[in-house]
């Protein structure tokens, strides 16, 4: 029993090893890790914008295109889609970003997150009153002006809490990049904690690490909490008929 | 049946508003069945009606939120259903009042009434406040401008939305189950503006059910039912002579 305690503080808690790994994984890790996940947030909304205009087209057909986009990219496993765009782009001879594994993972990420933001902007900016655009349309103004005047700023305050919530997911997605394999100053927090690991064959190394995320995602997650408490709050809509 | 207007009529100013053999569908449900009627200007017109009648259909072809497949609508002297009109400017000249308010939430009360004096009148941010501001004294609100719809009552939510339609000076205000949805003691100060724009000589169209507002301040009721207008005359002649069985029925149910 107390061999057990003692086997699994040697393999996940060694202070050594974390003092250690610690630097790196702050001075390398962390700033990979941050601009992998902002790059792929960044391709993720000008994506996801478009697309979701595409979900709330007119043509049935554009609709179409679009929800298999969205469908496909949730729909898939994120590593095999990583995999698949990046081994698979240079492998078909579209090298695009040249032999800069990194850049492949934030496209394929990126691509991804499009996905999921395509959904929140879709169900953000459809979830604007209908009868406020009709009043604003009653008022003269046109299609373009109700939605730079009306559905956008409303949309816009909608879908921030969600889409930062969704950037937590992303920091965390991040760590699929391991799988393309990185230079050593491109290693993101959980590539450096995986090659400490296997080279100390001790799992301290990815504790560190684990604590290192949760560091990022654990503030994030309650500021986006307490900021949606607020927004309810803050705008209320119209009260409905009592029928 | 009333009877369909010919052409020669059709040519005289000032006419207020005029259907002519409307048809309206909502897929299989057919909403508004060859309906003709006048609105004249100057003149509140009261439409009355049981549930799912089409009342709120007709407004709506009235500014086109709503296009009727078939069937004409002239506003004064212009065939709003005519191919090729600009909406956007028509709707400039028809107010609409809606159940629910739809005061544009991320507003204030003044940003709420200026929004289209900037946007559609293209009128300087100062100019707009100040026309704005007006209005909103109008409606007993000042001191309000700079409150959000979320802490208004529904009282005050809807004189706002009603100053927001009148500030752009429309020719004629559609008002759709305007007390509907406010607590009883808000209806009163709500139908007072309404009563003073009509004697103020506003033509209006008034989806209601306050019956007693209809009596006193309407120069014309309409009755519909099923799509169809089915009595049409002087608030007197519709609440103590209806014609009617169908009407006699509805009064008995609302009285
Ligand atoms: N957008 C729509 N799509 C499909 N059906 C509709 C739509 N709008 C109205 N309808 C149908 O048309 C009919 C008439 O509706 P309308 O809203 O004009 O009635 P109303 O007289 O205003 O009723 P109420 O007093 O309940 O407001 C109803 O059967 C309604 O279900
Ligand atoms: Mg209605």
């Amino acid at each position: 029993m107390l061999q057990g305690f003692q086997r699994i503080g040697e393999t996940f808690f060694d202070p050594q090893i974390i003092a250690g790994v610690l630097p790196e994984l702050l001075r390398v890790g962390l700033p990979n890790t941050l601009l992998l996940a902002v790059i792929a947030t960044m391709i993720g909304l000008a994506l996801g914008l478009v697309i979701a205009a595409g979900l709330l087209a007119k043509q049935a057909g554009l609709r179409f295109g679009c929800r298999v986009y969205v469908d496909l990219l949730r729909g898939l496993p994120h590593i095999l889609t990583v995999y698949l765009i990046g081994q698979g782009l240079p492998l078909a001879g579209l090298s695009i970003f040249g032999a800069n594994t990194y850049a492949y993972a934030a496209f394929a990420i990126g691509l991804i997150e499009s996905a999921y933001m395509a959904e929140i902007f879709r169900a953000g900016f459809q979830g604007v009153e209908r009868g406020q655009v009709e009043a604003a349309r009653t008022l003269g103004m046109t299609r373009f002006q109700t939605m730079i005047e009306i559905i956008l700023p409303q949309g816009i305050r909608r879908v921030l809490p969600p889409l930062t919530g969704q950037f937590i997911l992303i920091i965390k997605g991040t760590a699929l990049v391991y799988l393309l394999g990185l230079t050593a100053a491109q290693r993101d927090i959980f590539s450096i904690a995986q090659d400490n690991s296997v080279n100390n064959a001790n799992l301290s190394a990815l504790t560190a690490a684990g604590l290192l995320y949760l560091a990022l995602t654990v503030p994030l997650t309650h500021a986006v909490n307490a900021w949606e408490r607020r927004m309810q709050r803050g705008s209320r809509p119209t009260p409905k008929a009592v029928a | 049946m009333l009877p369909v207007p010919t052409p020669s009529e059709k040519a005289k100013p000032d006419m207020g508003v005029r259907f002519e053999n409307v048809s309206k569908s909502f897929g299989p449900v057919d909403v508004l069945k060859n309906v003709s009627a006048h609105m004249p200007s100057g003149m509140t017109t009261c439409i009355i009606g049981p549930s799912g009648s089409g009342k709120s259909t007709l407004l709506r072809c009235t500014n086109l939120l709503e296009r009727p497949e078939q069937g004409r609508i002239f506003i004064e002297d212009a065939e709003i259903t005519a191919p090729g009109v600009n909406i956007d400017a028509l709707r400039v000249r028809v107010g609409m009042v809606f159940q629910h308010f739809h005061l544009f939430a991320h507003l204030s009360v003044i940003e709420n009434v200026a929004l289209a004096l900037r946007k559609v009148r293209q009128m300087p941010k100062e100019a707009a406040e100040a026309k704005a501001a007006e209005h909103i004294a109008a409606i007993g609100l000042k001191g309000f401008e700079n409150r959000r719809p979320a802490e208004l009552s529904g009282g005050q939510q809807q004189r706002v939305a009603i100053a927001r339609a009148l500030a752009m000076e429309p020719k004629v205000m559609l008002f759709d189950e305007a007390t509907s949805a406010l607590d009883p003691e808000l209806v009163k100060g709500v139908l007072g503006i309404m009563r003073e724009l009509a004697l103020g000589g506003m033509t209006m169209l008034v989806v209601t059910h306050e019956m007693r507002f209809a009596r006193e301040v309407a120069g014309q009721v309409i009755f519909m039912d099923q799509g169809k207008i089915v009595e049409t005359g002087p608030p007197a002649q519709l609440f103590d002579a209806p014609q009617t069985p169908r009407l006699r029925h509805f009064l008995d149910q609302v009285l």
